[in-house]
Order: C-alpha cells, then sequence, then structure tokens
C-alpha cells in the first residue's frame, strides 16, 4: 500500500544517514608488503625495535595460528577473507620523535578535527587523556604530565614494550592467550600498537583515559592490542573510539583488549565503535573481528563493559568478565544497531569462578534494513561459585520487516545455590506508538529517534558524559533529560 | 468555522465506514458525538487526525478554511487538532517530561519560535499538572508505562493542557474512569473551554456529558450521523438506549 511504501521509505531515509567519517587523510605512509609470513612478523618487531622474547612471542603465535581454522559459528556470512591479500603495517612516516602536538604532521590534526577530537580541546576541555592511534601506530599521546602525577602509566604498547618491560610481559596475554581464538592468535602474531595503562595500587584515574583508533591506508589491516592493568583498589573509566575511510573494499580490523582487575579495583570500558559499515548496497566496510576480555582477578573487583556499536561491515565480538575473585562484579552494557547489509554477532560471556560473584547483561539490538542483528552470550557458573548471581536482559528491536533479530543465550551452571535470571523480548516500533508522537506533533524522523533513544536509554545512560552525547547522535536521536 | 466536515467517506482496508458524514464546529462550541458501538466514532477520530490507513475516498475536512484531507498527522497536530486518545500508547524509556518537551518543541519550531526556556516549560508543567491532579512522579516516568488507566486519561488532558489546541477530539475519554477521576477530566476540560477553542467528545455513555455540557449532540449510526439536538438529546438517549433510533433507522432502509 501507499502508506506502508511511505513509511517504509521514511524508515529507510532515517535509519540510513550518510557515513561521516569516511574521509582519508592524505599522509605519507611507509608500510610492509602484503602478505602475511615470519619474514613480515620480524619487519614489524624489529620496526618496534622490540626485545627476542616478544619476536619469539609473536612467531610463536604465527605458527599456532597456521594451524587453526578460520571459525564459522557466528550467524555472520562473508567472502572468505584471503590473508596474504592484507598489508600488516603501515604507519604515517615520522619525520622525528614529536615532543608537543605542535609537531604532529598537520594532516594528521586535521583529521582528528575532522573526526570531532581535536586533540588540543579535549586535552584542555574535557580532561580527557587521549590516545590516538592511526593504521598501525599510536601517534600521540596526550595528558602526560597530569598521569604522571599519580604514577599513572598510559603510553602506546610499543612503548611500553619499550619502557615497561617487566609489566609488559607479566600480563600481555594473560587474558587472552594466543591460544584463544584464530583471530587472537593472529592479532598476536602482527599487532602493532595499542593502549597500555597501568593504574598504581589505590589510585582513582582523575581524567577518563581514551583512545581513538582510525585505519587510514587501504588495503590495510588494523590489529592493535590494549592492555588494562588495575592494581588494588584502584580505579579508571576507559573509552575508545573508531573510524575509518569509506573503500569499497573491506578492511580486517581484529583486536584484542585485556583487562586486569585486582582486588578492589575497578575498570569501566566503554566504546563507541563507528567503523565504516559499507555502503548501501553491502559493499565494503570493516570486518570487525575482536576479542575482549577481563578477568577480576581479586576479591571484590570489578569490570563494567559498555559498547555502543554502530559501524563495521560484519562484527563478531563478546566483551566478556572472567569472575575469579570472590564477591567480584562483571557487567556487560549493549546497544548494538545494523543496517542496510550489516551483520552483527555479538554479545559476552560471563565466567563466573569466585564466590557471590555478580554479572549483569543488558543487550539491546536494533536492526534495520536488510542487516542481521545478533546476541549471543554465554553464562558460566562453576562448582565452586557459590551465590552467584547474574541477570541477562536481551531485547531486539526491529525497524521495518526485512531485518533480522536472533538471540541465542548460553546458560551453564554447575552450582545449586547460584540464580540465573533471563529474559528476552522482541519488538518492533509500532505504527501505535509512531502516530502517538505524530499526533503530537512530532514527526516520523524524531519520533523514531525519540523511540530508539527511549529503548536504549538503560544502556546509554551507563556511557560517560562525552560519549553518551555521541552515541546518541550517532542513533539519530534528539537529546533527552536536560530538563526534569 | 473551525471544522466542516462534508460528505466524508472514509475506508480501512477497502471497507467503507464513514458513509457520508457531515459536522460543522465553529469556536466555543462543544460538540458531542454518540453512538453504538462500532458505528464509525474512533474512525472519525482517526479521519480528522490524519491517521494512516484511514482512506478518505469522498467529500472534504476542511480546518481552519483549509482542506486538509493530505496533511500529515504531525502538521495537523501542530496547526492546533489534537486528539485524546481512546487507548494512550505507551513509550518506554521516553520521559513524560522530555515527551512533552519535544512536543511543545515541534509545535513552536512550526510557528517559527524558539524552543521553550526550561524555567518556564517547568512552570507551565507543574501548573497543569495539578489541573489534572497528576502526580510529580508520573512525569518522571515513561510515557505511560505503569500508568492506571485512570491516569492514562488524566495524563491526556494534561497534553492537551500542555499544547493548547484548537481543536479537541476526545476519543472515549471516559470509557474505564470511576466518577472521580471522571470529574477530575471533566474539571480539565472545562477549564480549557473558550471562546477560541471547539471540541469534538466522543462517547458512548451519557454520564460524560453531565459534566462536560455540549452545546449539540449528535446521534451516530452506520457511518453518518442520524439525529442531532441539544442536550436534551442525550438525556433522551439516556433513557429510550439507542434502540430507540436504531430501529426507526433499520426499518427504513429494510
Amino acid at each position: 500500500m501507499e502508506e506502508e511504501k511511505r513509511k517504509n521509505d521514511v524508515l529507510e531515509e532515517v535509519t540510513s544517514s550518510e557515513y561521516k567519517y569516511g574521509f582519508v587523510t592524505d599522509i605519507e605512509t611507509e608500510h610492509a608488503p602484503k602478505g602475511l609470513n615470519e619474514d613480515i612478523i620480524r619487519y614489524i618487531s624489529a620496526k618496534k625495535n622490540e626485545p627476542e622474547w616478544m619476536l619469539e612471542f609473536r612467531l610463536k603465535a604465527y605458527r599456532h595460528w597456521l594451524t587453526l581454522e578460520e571459525p564459522d559459528w557466528a550467524l555472520v556470512d562473508y567472502p572468505k577473507i584471503d590473508f596474504n591479500d592484507i598489508i600488516y603495517y603501515a604507519a604515517p612516516k615520522k619525520k622525528k620523535e614529536l615532543e608537543s602536538l605542535d609537531q604532529v604532521d598537520p594532516e594528521l590534526i586535521d583529521t582528528f578535527n575532522k573526526l570531532g577530537i581535536s586533540l588540543e580541546e579535549q586535552k584542555r576541555l574535557s580532561g580527557v587523556a587521549v590516545d590516538a592511534v592511526i593504521d598501525s601506530v599510536s601517534v600521540k599521546t596526550t595528558f602526560q604530565d597530569t598521569l604522571a602525577k599519580h604514577d599513572i602509566i598510559f603510553c602506546a604498547m610499543s612503548e611500553a614494550v619499550q619502557n615497561h618491560p617487566e609489566l609488559v610481559r607479566k600480563h600481555l596475554a594473560s587474558v587472552v592467550p594466543y591460544t584463544d581464538n584464530y583471530y587472537a592468535a593472529l592479532n598476536t602474531a602482527v599487532f602493532s600498537d595499542g593502549s597500555f595503562c597501568y593504574i598504581p595500587k589505590g589510585v582513582r584515574c582523575p581524567v577518563e583515559l581514551s583512545t581513538y583508533f582510525r585505519i587510514n591506508a587501504a588495503n590495510t589491516g588494523q590489529f592493535e592490542r590494549t592492555l588494562i592493568v588495575a592494581e588494588e583498589g584502584s580505579y579508571v573509566s576507559y573509552l575508545e573510539g573508531c573510524t575509518a575511510p569509506q573503500r569499497d573494499e573491506n578492511q580486517l580490523h581484529a583486536a584484542i583488549v585485556e583487562i586486569v582487575a585486582m582486588a578492589d579495583a575497578e575498570v569501566k570500558y566503554s566504546t563507541v565503535q563507528n567503523w565504516y559499515p559499507g555502503n548501501k548496497e553491502g559493499k565494503g566496510g570493516i570486518y570487525n573481528f575482536v576479542t575482549k576480555r577481563g578477568i577480576c582477578k581479586g576479591d571484590r573487583s570489578k569490570i563494567s563493559w559498555t559498547q555502543v556499536e554502530t559501524g563495521s561491515a560484519v562484527t563478531w565480538k563478546y566483551p566478556s568478565c572472567i569472575l575469579k575473585g570472590d564477591d567480584s562484579i562483571g557487567e556487560f552494557y549493549s546497544v548494538a544497531v545494523t543496517n542496510n547489509f550489516q551483520q552483527a554477532d555479538t554479545g559476552t560471556k560471563m565466567i563466573h569462578l569466585g564466590k557471590n560473584s555478580k554479572s549483569t547483561i543488558i543487550s539491546k539490538g536494533i536492526s534495520a534494513g536488510k542487516s542481521n542483528n545478533t546476541y549471543r552470550g554465554l553464562v558460566q557458573i562453576s562448582k565452586k561459585a557459590e551465590n552467584s548471581r547474574n541477570f541477562s536482559q536481551c531485547d531486539s528491536l526491529l525497524l521495518g520487516d526485512q531485518c533480522g533479530a536472533h538471540t541465542f543465550p548460553y546458560i551453564n551452571t554447575s552450582n545449586e545455590t547460584s540464580i540465573v535470571e533471563h529474559e528476552a523480548t522482541t519488538s518492533k516500533i509500532s505504527e501505535d506508538q509512531l502516530f502517538y508522537c505524530q499526533q503530537r506533533g512530532v514527526d516520523t524522523e524524531k519520533a523514531i529517534g525519540l523511540i530508539v533513544n527511549g529503548y536504549a536509554k538503560e544502556v546509554l545512560n551507563k556511557l560517560p558524559m562525552e560519549f553518551a552525547v555521541e552515541a546518541q547522535k550517532l542513533l539519530a536521536i534528539t537529546l533527552e533529560g536536560s530538563v526534569g | 468555522m473551525l471544522l466542516n466536515i462534508k460528505d466524508l467517506h472514509v475506508s480501512i482496508g477497502g471497507k467503507e465506514i464513514l458513509k457520508g458524514f457531515n459536522l460543522g464546529v465553529n469556536k466555543g462550541e462543544v460538540h458531542a458525538i454518540m453512538g453504538p458501538n462500532g458505528t464509525g466514532k474512533s474512525t472519525l477520530a482517526a479521519a480528522i487526525t490524519g491517521r494512516e490507513g484511514y482512506e478518505v475516498e469522498k467529500g472534504t475536512i476542511e480546518y481552519k478554511g483549509e482542506i486538509i484531507n493530505d496533511q500529515a498527522p504531525d502538521e495537523r497536530a501542530n496547526n492546533g487538532i489534537f486528539l485524546s486518545f481512546q487507548y494512550p500508547v505507551e513509550i518506554p524509556g521516553v520521559s513524560m517530561t522530555n515527551f512533552m518537551r519535544t512536543a511543545l518543541n515541534a509545535q513552536r519550531e512550526h510557528q517559527g519560535l524558539d524552543p521553550v526556556p526550561a524555567s518556564e516549560f517547568l512552570k507551565l508543567m507543574e501548573a497543569n499538572k495539578k489541573l489534572v491532579d497528576i502526580h510529580s512522579k508520573l512525569t518522571n516516568r515513561s510515557v505511560n508505562e505503569g500508568f492506571s488507566g485512570g491516569e492514562k486519561k488524566k495524563n491526556e488532558i494534561f497534553q492537551m493542557a500542555m499544547l493548547q489546541p484548537q481543536l479537541a477530539v476526545l476519543d472515549e475519554t471516559d470509557s474505564g474512569l470511576d466518577i472521580d477521576a471522571l470529574k477530575v477530566v471533566a474539571r480539565g476540560v472545562n477549564a480549557l473551554r473558550s471562546e477560541n477553542n471547539g471540541f469534538v467528545v466522543i462517547t458512548h455513555y451519557q454520564r460524560l456529558l453531565d459534566y462536560i455540557v455540549p452545546d449539540f449532540v449528535h446521534v451516530m449510526y452506520d457511518g453518518r450521523i442520524v439525529k442531532s439536538g441539544t442536550k436534551g438529546l442525550a438525556h433522551e438517549l439516556e433513557e429510550k438506549g439507542y434502540d430507540w433510533i436504531t430501529q426507526q433507522l433499520d426499518y427504513k432502509t429494510v
């Protein structure tokens, strides 16, 4: 019917706004030749001036990777990746060591401005310490002085390998071993940079730490690695954002994030994932195959993942918590939006090992266009995890009638004193809701924004202020709550 | 004339519901539309407000001198047409406060005005909440979520008070209300009655009209108005029932 068509047109218009970050920056890069072999790994390691143990570690991972098969259990469909057709190392050419922002390539600064993250401004106004990773290397970490005062280490992973080898050796791959999965092995072999963050005992990090990831060069994969260590009684809130240029070919992003929280430590990790999702016909876009895991190692420690996933052509990502300490807490709050031909298979794993450990999972999937959105989650309660609790809520919202929403909750309980609760709903934006808003003078576009915002509110509220704003904009949403 | 409906035929999914409906409402007037279930009363409300799926096959809806047959629902709303819903919809996660502010600002934008300043908005909210005995707590909750039947209806009148429409259509606002809530709702409506606006009050029962006294009463049957009169007609209907009218009509058409 005519109306039906018009409504679908509006839905499409609202949900298919153009990708804003699709520009390419003309920065001179140096890069490795295409392909993956031991020489490439040696090349990367040499570029980073790495110690022998690191190279050995990479090679071990690579040899293991060769024995593995690409996983195919996720509910996503994409052509086989030719791992020899990828450039594994690309870096903006450095003229010399950078001492201050003034020395950063003006093209780079321009890129950051386009991204809406003027490093200068961020530095001054919001008090967020930013580490920016372009392609394979970390370009600039801000706010060092403030952090140094508290003995907080926040630097590029490659710097950490040089300057804090004992910490890196102790914790790297302690949460995600290279044997964990296909992409973890690949990342371990070829990772080029990322952020390292160390919060000493009893320190409450006074600023939000933030990393911006940007793939710029063509035919390049991005394999960053982030490691956060929170010592006893410390606290840190960490933000991660990412964008990429608009390109017709698919690009691979296979990252690892590891978090270690000691007794009474708390780590809050927030992501706004906005990699290029491909065009409206499903051409191009990032393959986002990421392993994120944290361990609540000490008693009463807490790790909280919040993610707003709007980008990437294909997403395969399960930020997880190993709740080893007694009374430890794991949280996962997620909004995943898929549109056009995007596919997302995302969720979490909560592994309860410690007594009285608690976990909360709130997942909100929003699918539009011809996309597919899957929640996949595991709640595992081990024998010793007495009186553990989990609460999971997985909601799916459908816009239009050509998209899919799927939920795969796995629950595995070996302890009778534990309580696991799971709730799931699937809903459509109803015509009744839309008409109700319209009858109050709100046009369809704003009405959809309002309804979607309301639907995702529980998760958006968990984001730090700076990110919440960006996330709300990303969801094509009018601002809520500045009154009352 | 504020609202002038002429020979209106409206169908839903190919089935004709309104079959030559006529109604004229002047500013300052309250018209009650009564009639048995299934005669097209709610279809009338939907047609006036431009709801999707209600096809105008023939005839015109004229509002403030302009034919609005093809106007979008939000445009009609911003031009001053308000519907108090028979079944108000829940919108989870969207607070009443935010919803109201969005609606009010949409109206103001339409009028070329700046968004309402926060302090003014809050004052307006407080004043209108009092008008219909709405708890402050309710406006912090999500739109209609967890509201009782009575609260939902009060909330409709509250929104009407906030948006100050020129033409308000009340669709079965009395259904599911106890007598106390009915009085509150009626008080709200009466406070908003003025020389500048008009009301179309759709109801099945005469009861509401004891509290919202209409200038005219129309009886609807099978998609059109079959009898019009003053408030006395409502009382007559109460005594004799709808059969009194419908039997005469059915007899005629047989």
